[in-house]
């Protein structure tokens, strides 16, 4: 569904500071794959993320949707098919505007954004349908600016939007990182029944082990620009946090600090 | 003195058109753009030189509000798909539209006290610039609600979702700036109408009384959540116009209207900044709360 070849990006190119953040990587994502990623701090997974959305633009190889290469298009070309939520709550949504005018734009993606009236009066109670469902309140706060809502309460809202359209792939940047214990926990449920009930396939970025090994069908660890393990289906059911710490440790016995990383 | 409230009624609805227009680049969208001094002159220059030639008052005022969102998206263009920073594409315009407007009207000076203007009918002024600055705001209200305003306002908010919707934000730029300048251009259509002259040095230092006005607007009427942020602007010109008035009646010359201008939008951010504001209260009322919001850090 999404095949990247020897994808490369280097910066600072012929400098003492030359970086080379994705060394020749190559990824094949079948439809329906809920896919996790980990790896230290700099392993090039959020560099992967941005590759994949047009945040960046790769200095070799290629990205194909859907039999379709994507890697010259513009990101905003991107987004039509692609729903991003990132660490950063305040990133998905914008706060000046009410909750259900954010959920409108969402609604409209993909269509023409052109002189009719932004929100809708008959796409309110299917607003409120899908944020009930959420249990957090927000059914009842459909006027309220998106700023004054709480991190976990932006970040859910986050989601909805970013898959309100049916995207053709969904990725998540650590998108629990910045959340409390419990917050991010309720995140990662809303995460699994959007994911699954929705069958969007997806790329989700964490440190945290234990939803890396407990979510989705597949996982992928990334090493210095390159991917180091791929463990998928029944083999990644039998995972746990121990056995993929000594597995990354088999493959790179000199890596200590970033096995500590990891922890 | 009623004939001085006159004044600053009519004048303050007219700036009000054109702070409308600033409202849009710096509220909307997050962009300081300065080249409104050029195009509250090019109005000018536009409607003189039409109306010179003969040309009919509401075709005149037409011709200047397209002339701006021409101008406007100049702007635009040197930002968006050259890549110059948002202050210079504007500075750039704005010193490349003081030649184009002397062109327009061949002096620096243009009177036209003889020709018919919008103002020649029998209504009073005040009436015929109530009608147009509100029918503005009415219109940019509206556009505001609507899905590509919607865009718009997302715009100066957060760009990232302005991406993540499959929109390309750099036409959306281009569009807020033009329409932007155009409402600026049309109040200065109507401000030569106004004075029956046109001047190139009409439009020096427009952005700072745009900027006046709404920053006015918005830290006296903040508090009452029902006004719309258009009618705040709308207030804050006629506020800013009164309070210059005041400054003239007060015995200043009127050479000293820039510097004056300059000291309000100071005072008007300096309070409206919450440093000041905060420490104020904090001197004032140092209590449990105060101590308790800080115990986190602690």
């Amino acid at each position: 569904m999404l095949q990247m070849q020897n994808l490369r990006k280097v910066y600072n190119r012929g400098t003492v500071n030359e970086n080379v953040v994705i060394n020749g990587l190559s990824l094949n994502i079948d439809e329906g794959d809920f896919i996790t990623v980990i790896g230290s701090n700099g392993a090039g997974k959020s560099t992967l993320l941005n590759a994949i959305s047009g945040a960046i633009e790769v200095d070799e190889g290629s990205i194909v949707l859907n039999g379709k290469e994507i890697s010259n298009l513009p990101e905003f070309k991107r987004s039509r098919f692609i729903g991003r939520v990132f660490q950063n709550p305040a990133m998905g949504t914008s706060p000046s505007m009410t909750i259900l005018e954010n959920l409108s734009m969402a609604f409209n993606k993909g269509k023409r954004f052109g002189l009719t009236f932004g929100v809708s009066k008959r796409n309110i109670s299917h607003f409120r349908e899908i944020l009930s469902q959420l249990n957090l309140g927000l059914e009842d706060k459909l006027n309220v600016k998106v700023g004054l809502l709480s991190g976990g309460q932006r970040q859910a809202l986050s989601l909805i939007m970013a898959t309100m359209s049916d995207p053709e792939i969904l990725l998540l940047d650590e998108h629990t990182a910045a959340l409390d214990p419990a917050t991010s926990e309720r995140i990662i449920e809303i995460t699994q029944d959007i994911v699954q009930s929705r069958k969007i396939t997806t790329l989700m970025v964490t440190h945290n082990l234990h939803h890396a090994i407990d979510l989705g069908n597949r996982i992928i660890m990334m090493h210095r620009g390159s991917i180091i393990l791929d463990i998928k289906g029944d083999k990644k059911k039998g995972l746990t946090k121990e056995s993929l710490l000594k597995l990354f440790e088999k493959t790179h016995p000199d890596d200590l600090s970033d096995r500590l990383l990891l922890a | 003195m009623s004939g001085l409230i006159g004044v600053v009624l009519e004048q303050g609805f007219i700036f009000g058109i054109m702070a409308l227009g600033v409202y849009i680049t710096y509220r909307t969208l997050d962009f300081p753009d300065l080249s409104v001094d050029g195009t509250f002159a090019l109005g000018a220059a536009v409607t003189a030189a039409s109306l010179v030639k003969g040309i009919n008052p509401i075709t005149a005022c037409t011709l200047s509000l397209l002339a701006g969102i021409l101008a406007g998206a100049v702007t635009g263009f040197l930002h968006v798909k050259l890549g110059i920073t948002n202050l210079l594409s504007g500075i750039l315009v704005m010193i490349g539209l003081y030649s184009i407007n002397l062109r327009i009207m061949g002096k620096a000076n243009l009177p036209f006290f003889n020709k018919e203007t919008i103002f020649t009918g029998s209504s009073p002024k005040i009436v015929i610039v109530l009608v147009i600055a509100i029918g503005v705001k009415l219109i940019l209200d509206l556009f505001l609600k609507t899905k590509i305003g919607f865009v718009l306002r997302a715009t100066g908010d957060n760009p990232g979702i302005v991406v993540s919707l499959g929109i390309d934000i750099g036409l959306i730029k281009i569009l807020g700036l033009a329409l932007s300048n155009g409402l600026v251009s049309l109040s200065g259509s109507i401000m030569a109408q106004y004075q029956r002259f046109s001047d190139v040095g009409m439009g020096s230092g427009i952005i700072v009384m745009g900027l006046a006005s709404i920053i006015f607007g918005e830290s006296v009427l903040k508090r009452f959540s029902l006004i719309s942020p258009s009618t705040m602007v709308l207030a804050g010109a006629i506020m800013y116009k009164a309070s210059t008035s005041i400054a003239l009646e007060l015995g200043f010359p009127p050479t000293d209207l820039k510097l004056i201008t300059s000291i309000i939008v100071v005072i008007a951010l300096g309070l409206s900044n919450k440093r000041i504001g905060t420490t104020l209260k904090r001197v004032i009322s140092r209590g449990g709360d105060s101590n308790a919001a800080n115990a986190k850090s602690a």
